[in-house]
């Protein structure tokens, strides 16, 4: 029978959420890491009990760890992420050239044709790449070595690149996104990188300026099926391209906010996307302590809100950018994480919520696995 | 001995050779947890008691374990991580050179060497 496995990350430690294909009862396993960061965890699609997990602190740094058990058991794998070259400089927040410096495993996605191989995006910004299952790690150089990289700058939350895609109908492309740089695609497997941020503005700059690279994108997502459609929620605004990000435009249409972290796209409907609108970048909670999804049906610009069973009032939380994710059952399910340590799920779409887990730690990302 | 201590065999990642010296090592929580062990480590350190050093020790003791690797000090630079910290003896040896040779109570084995995790936050 169908289940469903849902993989939370949280500030101290990660947890893991089967359901049968109901999605009505939960088992919660955890805390796994007990202690520790756990920004991210993903199952290879090629192996479904292939997790790989990154388990972090200020005082122990970075391990990765990799279930083949569908999160049963776990081991540490290899946590050498040192880069390649001479790492150079970026831009600091005052503007001063300051060396690159490894903190951090943001995201890992494993490839979805073999478990062994899975790509990792670090703070500072760079990607780097095992084909071994996690026991050796190595950088492709070609996007941290970009000639714009002298002029990245951190977002708020640091140089972090947070997003990966792995085109599906496109052999060699892939996309990446980068606080504060902005979107690059590759072509060849990552090995050379462009920016791809045509139609993006940031706040206080000239509308007739053009920068390259310096854009605060927060998350990108990509429905298989149409794989020159990205969807973005930048710091503010939410964007769309249909030319695999040769251009974009805005979509924020009759949202309460168009700033925001997450966005998610259905299963089966290419162009039924979601997000969680956040006040402002100063204020991060939702618009009026309520705590609503914002689903388009028409990839964008024109948005309702989703709020049965979510909290309509003294909701004060975030959700962070890898904290949404949707399983791909008949009646597509949609799942995200708070920082107020809720995972809410709903079973229809978005129709419908109900918390699955509550009183977690603050939740920093969701993924689920649609097992048969 | 007390109980959990000594846990793991006295000659655990260090060479062999009569000038072999025995360190006994506390490791903070979590990394215990990470290397799955319980109460103290025992290390031999090789190379006669002057070149049992910070720095001899965290190489045994990340041969030992390693997945310990890059938790205690830096993979590239091999620094001390910054909120990691080194004690013996009552002292700080956090900010000591790596390559000094360890208090003699330690090498002697009467005291152990303490990698603690540093308070922080408020």
């Amino acid at each position: 029978m169908t289940q469903v496995r849902v993989l939370a990350g949280t500030r101290k430690g990660a947890f893991v959420l089967t359901s049968d294909g109901n999605r009505t009862k939960w088992d919660v396993s955890g805390p796994h890491f007990g202690g520790w960061e756990i920004y991210h965890l993903k199952g290879s699609p090629a192996d479904p009990d292939r997790i790989y997990a990154s388990q972090n602190t200020g005082w122990f740094g970075q391990l990765i760890q990799r279930s083949d058990d569908g999160g049963a058991t776990w081991q540490a794998v290899g946590n050498d992420f040192s880069y390649a070259t001479e790492p150079g400089t970026h831009l600091w927040y005052d503007g001063t050239p300051r060396p690159w410096e490894f903190k951090r495993v943001w995201h890992l996605e494993p490839s979805p044709a073999d478990p062994d191989v899975a790509y990792a995006g670090v703070e500072d910004a760079a990607l780097f790449k095992t084909s071994d299952g996690g026991a050796t790690w190595t950088e492709l150089t070609g996007l941290r070595t970009h000639e714009s990289g002298p002029g990245w700058q951190p977002g708020a939350g640091g140089m972090c690149l947070h997003t990966i895609i792995l085109d599906p109908a496109h052999a060699g492309r892939m996309f990446v996104a980068i606080s504060a740089a902005g979107t690059f695609r590759s072509d060849d497997d990552g090995e050379n990188w462009r920016p791809v941020n045509r139609g993006l503005h940031s706040e206080g700059t000239l509308p007739e300026d053009e920068p390259e690279v310096g854009f605060c994108v927060h998350h990108v997502e990509m429905h298989p099926a149409r794989p020159d459609t990205l969807f973005m929620q930048k710091h503010w605004d939410v964007m769309r391209s249909d030319d695999a990000g040769e251009t974009w435009r805005e979509v924020s249409g009759d949202l309460p906010s168009d700033f925001g972290f997450p966005i998610g796209v259905h299963a089966h409907e290419p162009d039924t996307i979601y997000v969680v609108p956040i006040t402002s970048d100063s204020l991060h909670y939702p618009p009026d302590g309520k705590l609503r999804v914002y689903r388009s049906r028409s990839g964008g610009d024109e948005w309702e809100p989703l709020t049965r069973g979510l909290p309509q009032e003294n909701c004060y939380i975030n959700v962070y950018r890898d904290a949404m994710a949707l399983d791909s059952l008949e009646e597509c399910g949609v799942y995200f994480g708070t920082t107020g340590g809720q995972v809410y799920a709903s079973a229809d779409a978005g129709d419908t919520w109900e918390p699955i887990v509550r009183d977690l730690p603050a939740v920093l990302s969701v993924e689920v696995q649609t097992l048969p | 001995m007390s109980a959990g201590r000594l846990d793991v065999p006295a000659d655990r990642g260090g060479p062999p050779g009569a000038d072999a010296t025995t360190v006994r090592v506390v490791l903070p929580a979590h990394l215990k947890n990470l290397a799955r062990v319980r109460g103290e480590v025992a290390l031999r350190v090789g190379g006669g008691r002057d070149a049992v050093t910070r720095q001899a020790l965290l190489d045994a003791l990340e041969s030992a374990y390693p997945v310990l690797r890059g938790t205690i000090r830096d993979h590239v630079t091999g620094r001390r991580r910054a909120f990691v910290r080194f004690y013996a003896c009552e002292q700080d040896l956090s900010n000591e050179p790596p390559d000094v040779a360890l208090p003699a109570a330690v090498i002697a084995g009467t005291e152990p060497f303490l990698i603690v995790g540093a308070m922080a936050g408020g």
